[in-house]
Parts: C-alpha cells; sequence; structure tokens
C-alpha cells in the first residue's frame, strides 16, 4: 500500500470514530429537542386549562369514545360526570369521568393516581353501568369503604355519597 | 385538605399533546452499522497485509461482532423495543475496538488472547441477549436482594477455595475452571450493585429519617445500615485479602456512589473520602505491595524505583512513554510499538490506544465512555421506580469508577491498580459482566421509555379480579368461617391472604415477599412521625411492634377496626 494510502486511512479511522461520536450526539440532540417541544406545548395547553400544572398532570385521559362492550342497559345521561376529591392528599381536585371504567389507585398507571400510602397500587375500580357508577375494591390492604362499611363487592355509588380509599375521601357529582 | 376546589377537565380538546416516545430502533441500527464500521475497520488496519494472506480472525471477528450486534439488536425490537438506541452500538465500538487492539498486540508478541477475546465476546453478547430476554422487568431484581448478597460473598470467595482458585502474579482473583481462568469479582460487582439498590430503595426514608441527630448530622440507626456495612466489609475485606486494591477502590467508590444517590447528603462521600485516606495510609504501612505501588506512582522516573525488581515503576512509566509517542495523532494502528509496555493488551490498552491513536483518538474513546454513561444516567432520571433509578445511576457509576481508576492508574493520576478497561481489555470476566451491565441498562431504559398505558381498567382487570376475589373467598372460608359476615374483622388470618393476593397478583406489584417484613419498620417510621406532628397514626403492625418492645406509646395505638396498613408494593417517586 503507499504512503499516501496509509496517511488517509489513519486520519479516516479518527474522523470515522469522531463521525460515530457526532451521530450519537447529533440524533440524541433530536431527541432532546422533539421532548423541549413537547413540554413547552404541554405548558401552554395546561396554562390554558388549569390553575395548576400539577393537577393538568394528574388529569386522566378520557376515553375517547364508550366501550362497545360496556353494557349500557339505562338510560346513561343522569349518570355523574364528575370524581371530586374531598378529603386525603389530593382534596379538592376533580376529575371528569366519561363512560369508561376509572381505576383507583398508588400506581401510576391508575386512572387517577393517589398520592396516598394508605392506598395499594390497584385499589379500586369505579365503572358505569346504566345510570349509575359502581364501586369495586380490587382485593387492596386497606379495604374500600362506601359509607364507612367495607364494601366485599361491587356497589352503587350514588352522587353526592362519599367512598374512601386508603386515606382519600372522594364523592361522585352529576 | 382546606385548599380550594380546583377543577380540573380533561376533555381531549384542553388535555396536552401526548408524545408517543418512539422505538427508535432505525436509529439504533444505523449507528450499529457506523459501530461495525469501526470495529472491523480497525481489524482490518491494524495489519491491512493481513487482508490478502490470511483473514481468518478479521472474518472471524467481524463476523462474531456483526452477529452478536445484530442478534442483541432483534433481541431488543422483540423485547425491548423502547430500550435506549445508544449503548448497544457503542458498546459494540469499544468492543471492536478493544479486539483490534489486542489482535495488534498480538502480531507483535505472537501470543494468541485475541481468538479468546473473540470467543469470549460472542459468550457476551449471547449472556446479554438472554439477560434481555428473561428480564422484562427489572424490578424483578428487587425480590432477590439479599440473594445477591450472599451471591456477592459467594462469587467473592470463590478465589479462596483451595484447588479452584489461582494466584496470578500475587493476587487471587481467579477461579480456574478445565484450564480456562474466570474472575468471578467481576460478576460480583453487578451482585453488589443490585443488592445495594435494592436495599437502598427500600430503606432510604429509614436510613435518613431515623436515628440520633448529633449537630446538623442525622445519623442513621445501625440496625439500618448494619447490611449495607456487611456488604462493604465483605467487598473490601475479601478485596484486601486476596491484594487487589484496585477492585477494592472500585467497590467502596460504588458504595458511597450508590449511598448518595439514595440520600443525596454530601456528607457520606466527605465521610467516605476520609476513610478511603485512613484505609489507603494503613494499606501502605501494612502491605508491602502497596507501599511499592504508591513509590512507583510518586517517583516513577527515579532510576532506582524505574529498574525495581518487583513493583517497579517500568510498566507506567514506558506507558507514559507510549502516550508521549503518540502525540496528537497518534502513529496509526499497528505502527507504534505496543508490546513494549508489560500487559499492554489488558491493564495499559488505554496506552496502547494513545499511541496508535493519539490524544485524538484516545478522547474519541473517552467521550463514548461519556455517552455511555449519560446513557445510562438517562435511564435512571427516566424511570419510574426508585430501585430501578439506583440501579442504573449506579451500574453508570460504577463504569466511569473503574474507567477512573484504570486510566488514572496509567497516566500517573492515581497510583496504578490493575483493573481492566471495560469492554477493551483482553478478559473475559470482564467482558461478559460488562455486557451483563448492557443488558441491564437497556432494560431499565426500555421501562423508563415506555409509554404508560393510561387508559381505563381493561377486560384483563376485571378477570383478574374475578379471579381474585374468588380466591379471596376460598382463603377467606378456609381461614376463619365467621369472619366472613362480620365485614372487617381485625383478625391477622384474614389480613395476610388478602394482603399476600394482592401483592402476587396485582400487575404494578414487584415487590415481593420482602415487603410484608419491610412493611412494620416502615409503618414505624410513619408513626413516629405521626407522633411528633401530633396527629395520631394508628397500624396495627407499629402498634404490635410497640407492645412487643414496651415503649412509651403503647397506649397511644388502640386496635382499631381496619386500621390502615401502609402499603409499600409501590415504591414510585424519584430518588432525590
Amino acid at each position: 500500500m503507499s504512503e499516501l494510502t496509509v496517511t488517509l486511512l489513519r486520519y479516516g479511522f479518527l474522523a470515522l470514530l469522531w463521525v460515530f461520536i457526532a451521530a450519537v450526539v447529533y440524533s440524541q440532540a433530536r431527541d432532546l429537542t422533539v421532548s423541549g417541544r413537547a413540554r413547552t406545548a404541554a405548558r401552554a395547553g395546561s396554562a390554558r386549562a388549569a390553575e395548576s400544572p400539577r393537577q393538568e398532570r394528574r388529569a386522566p385521559e378520557p376515553a375517547p369514545e364508550p366501550r362497545t362492550s360496556a353494557p349500557t342497559t339505562g338510560g346513561t345521561r343522569h349518570r355523574p360526570q364528575q370524581l371530586v376529591v374531598v378529603e386525603g392528599p389530593l382534596a379538592g381536585s376533580s376529575y371528569q369521568l366519561g363512560s369508561a371504567p376509572v381505576m383507583l389507585g398508588r400506581s401510576p398507571e391508575a386512572t387517577v393516581p393517589l398520592e396516598d400510602d394508605y392506598a395499594s397500587g390497584r385499589h379500586a375500580r369505579l365503572f358505569p353501568q346504566g345510570s349509575r357508577w359502581f364501586l369495586e375494591d380490587l382485593g387492596s390492604t386497606n379495604g374500600t369503604f362506601l359509607r364507612d362499611q367495607k364494601i366485599s363487592r361491587a356497589a352503587a355509588v350514588d352522587p353526592g355519597v362519599q367512598f374512601r380509599v386508603g386515606r382519600t375521601v372522594m364523592e361522585l357529582r352529576p | 385538605m382546606s385548599s380550594p376546589a380546583t377543577t380540573t377537565t380533561a376533555s381531549p380538546a384542553d388535555s396536552a399533546p401526548v408524545v408517543r416516545p418512539r422505538p427508535r430502533r432505525i436509529i439504533e441500527l444505523f449507528l450499529l452499522l457506523l459501530a461495525l464500521c469501526i470495529g472491523v475497520g480497525a481489524n482490518i488496519l491494524v495489519d491491512p497485509d493481513q487482508l490478502r494472506e490470511d483473514p481468518r480472525h478479521i472474518v472471524l471477528s467481524g463476523a462474531v461482532l456483526a452477529g452478536g450486534a445484530l442478534l442483541v439488536h432483534v433481541v431488543l425490537w422483540i423485547r425491548a423495543r423502547y430500550a435506549d438506541p445508544y449503548l448497544l452500538p457503542i458498546a459494540v465500538a469499544l468492543n471492536g475496538l478493544g479486539l483490534a487492539m489486542i489482535h495488534r498486540i498480538d502480531l507483535s508478541t505472537g501470543q494468541s488472547a485475541a481468538n479468546t477475546q473473540v470467543v469470549w465476546t460472542a459468550v457476551a453478547m449471547v449472556t446479554c441477549c438472554v439477560v434481555l430476554w428473561f428480564l422484562k422487568d427489572h424490578r424483578r431484581l428487587r425480590n432477590v436482594t439479599y440473594i445477591m448478597l450472599l451471591l456477592s460473598a459467594l462469587l467473592l470467595l470463590l478465589p479462596m477455595v483451595p484447588g479452584l482458585g489461582v494466584e496470578i502474579n500475587g493476587a487471587r482473583l481467579w477461579i480456574s475452571v478445565a484450564g480456562r481462568t474466570f474472575q468471578p469479582g467481576e460478576i460480583a460487582k453487578i451482585t453488589l450493585a443490585i443488592f445495594f439498590a435494592g436495599y437502598l430503595s427500600t430503606n432510604r426514608d429509614l436510613i435518613l429519617l431515623a436515628g440520633r441527630k448529633i449537630g446538623p448530622v442525622r445519623l442513621p440507626r445501625f440496625r439500618d445500615v448494619a447490611p449495607m456495612l456487611a456488604a462493604w466489609v465483605i467487598a473490601i475485606g475479601v478485596l484486601v485479602l486476596q491484594k487487589d486494591m484496585g477492585t477494592a477502590i472500585m467497590f467502596f467508590g460504588l458504595f458511597l456512589a450508590m449511598i448518595y444517590l439514595a440520600t443525596g447528603r454530601l456528607g457520606w462521600i466527605v465521610l467516605g473520602v476520609a476513610l478511603m485516606a485512613v484505609g489507603g495510609f494503613a494499606a501502605s504501612k501494612v502491605f508491602s505491595h502497596v507501599s511499592l505501588r504508591l513509590d512507583a506512582w510518586l517517583d516513577a522516573f527515579d532510576p532506582e524505583v524505574y529498574n525495581r525488581s518487583p513493583g517497579g515503576s517500568a510498566q507506567i512509566v514506558q506507558g507514559l512513554f507510549g502516550l508521549a509517542s503518540g502525540g496528537l495523532f497518534g502513529k496509526g494502528l499497528g505502527q507504534g510499538r505496543p508490546d513494549l509496555v508489560s500487559y499492554s493488551n489488558s491493564d495499559m490498552i488505554i496506552t496502547a490506544f494513545g499511541e496508535e491513536l493519539g490524544l485524538i483518538g484516545l478522547g474519541a474513546i473517552l467521550v463514548l465512555f461519556l455517552l455511555f454513561a449519560t446513557r445510562g444516567l438517562r435511564a435512571a432520571l427516566g424511570t419510574r421506580d426508585a430501585f430501578g433509578k439506583l440501579l442504573a445511576a449506579g451500574l453508570s457509576a460504577l463504569m466511569v469508577l473503574q474507567l477512573l481508576v484504570v486510566i488514572g492508574g496509567v497516566t500517573r493520576l492515581l497510583p496504578l491498580t490493575g483493573l481492566t478497561t471495560p469492554f477493551m481489555s483482553a478478559g473475559g470476566s470482564s467482558l461478559l459482566s460488562n455486557w451483563i451491565i448492557v443488558a441491564v441498562l437497556l432494560a431499565i431504559s426500555h421501562s423508563a421509555r415506555r409509554p404508560v398505558v393510561t387508559g381505563p381498567a381493561t377486560d384483563e382487570d376485571l378477570a383478574s379480579v374475578e379471579r381474585r376475589r374468588r380466591a379471596r373467598e376460598q382463603q377467606r372460608d378456609v381461614a376463619d368461617p365467621s369472619a366472613r359476615d362480620t365485614g372487617g374483622a381485625p383478625s391477622e388470618a384474614r389480613t395476610e391472604p388478602t394482603r399476600s393476593a394482592a401483592l402476587s397478583s396485582s400487575a404494578g406489584a414487584h415487590a415481593g415477599a420482602d415487603d410484608t417484613a419491610e412493611a412494620g419498620s416502615a409503618t414505624e417510621v410513619m408513626s413516629r412521625l405521626a407522633d411528633r406532628s401530633g396527629s395520631p397514626a394508628q397500624s396495627r403492625r407499629g402498634d404490635a411492634k410497640r407492645e412487643a418492645t414496651g415503649s412509651p406509646h403503647a397506649g397511644t395505638g388502640t386496635k382499631k377496626k381496619n386500621a390502615p396498613v401502609q402499603d409499600d408494593d409501590q415504591q414510585e417517586g424519584g430518588t432525590p
């Protein structure tokens, strides 16, 4: 091999190393800008929608359309539309209910994530049936209480009736 | 509780746009090809004539690198689609460079270390795939926290077993199995990191909050840090006995890094560095090999020290000469004389690279390691559970510490202690453990970037609830038939099955059985805190504890019906 080729290969290899690094850094930078844009968009959205960004983050994702498998026997119009936290770490916040079941619990995967040390990861579930919401315990450690009674099976929850998950007391409002 | 009611509407129009994380596997594939170019290119460049005459090694190493890398890539595509796309290409590039340099030194010295290294590369990459395949959720490692402590102790003690352990160069670090040597300490660093992460993620609050306060410092109670100290004593003690200071420093650094990550207290670092200085001073007085190392570090250019037969500084100085002759651009791969340095393909491989690739090339290698560590830390930031955070950050810290010790050693920043350069040095156990680290980091980064399912409870949830309820009712009938109608009777027999059922079947539950034991101490802290702030906290477990110990709080807790038990099955929230 000629001297020139050797020299070219020698510098070319160093260049290749740095090209690799540049590729890694450049694609990372693109990664960061994407999430940055998303964050600003989210901030703008939260400024529009709610006073507190923390609560905006906690807002549950509403199901885009009613689940076809959900049995809807009665009129769904009079079903309570709002879940309000009366007592507990998240007291004061409220969540809009759609027509999809809602999971309550401490897990971040829960529809309503409770910041409550006394709640289980997947504590309880609210599901609509006809014109009413039903509350069901998901095998939680501390139990779910409706009118201070521990529930052992799914129980109907009427608006204004308080139920307790861990230390969080909630109620439904129309 | 009295805060004004803020209404949050979550209609689709108002909710923030959901950014779906992309798997980014295509980028990984592209970078992987680039990394393979580097690895195979380096293997060709070390001796271009070989391509015509005897291309066996080039073909073999290239095939193993490419095959292994693509295998891991495919496994990622199947099992961990959202894993970090940069870790794998960086590791492949570094591994390829290492293979090339070991082969290059073989050409000068007539060894055959490169073939062994190629085999180990294949084994390590397959192991990485196996770990990725079976470690779908890294949080399962948390269930084996104490087993990992035991395993670490076993691994570290293995070389001491007569007949199994072998002594090489005055350090008894290797075991010999079927003619091959293996360094179990390399695997022990991973198991120790898992133990530290598991222990600290569950006991962080206890270490932080419980204990006596002296001045501005709150000392943790002995029993809260005892397992950590045990792990530390095992690691350091065994290593001092085996005469390997480098690994001891690395383990001690890992211990400090993890405890700092978990508690966020700088005091630990200060204390640790002070202890390390004291320990180092004591070791230099007690162990002759340590004082020889110190001499070789401080007076490296003294002819007497240079020529001393055991523990001379010739190795360091030759390495420095090599770095110097490399200059800015290096001699070019295959053009230098890295073989003049002893152990140039393992401990001193960095000087070999410095000589042949120059400052620019060595800088690139260091930047690659830096990028690797930052991606590990990124995974730690992104993941949602404290255990994953600690583990990813701890493993990254481990890699950085190892680099610091070895590169600081060869550049005379620190006393030289034999450690391998991750991914590069000849040595199968090191390669294997580093590829396992890659697998664990990839698994953690997958769970960090994976989109979270925030939808409503699904049909599977319903089915599992139904199943669980049936099981619970059966258990209740067996345990206490009378409790069925009384509702929430506070009988332990009834509570325990419920709890275990909830833990075992809840999808988010990953803590496993160790939580049942922890809950007692965790509630104790909670009730202590609550007592201080004036509000009564009743917990059945806390009560049981208080009654048992006969503390003055015994009267405050009454056996209240359905007293809440703090639920620990989710360790959410970040490290500080």
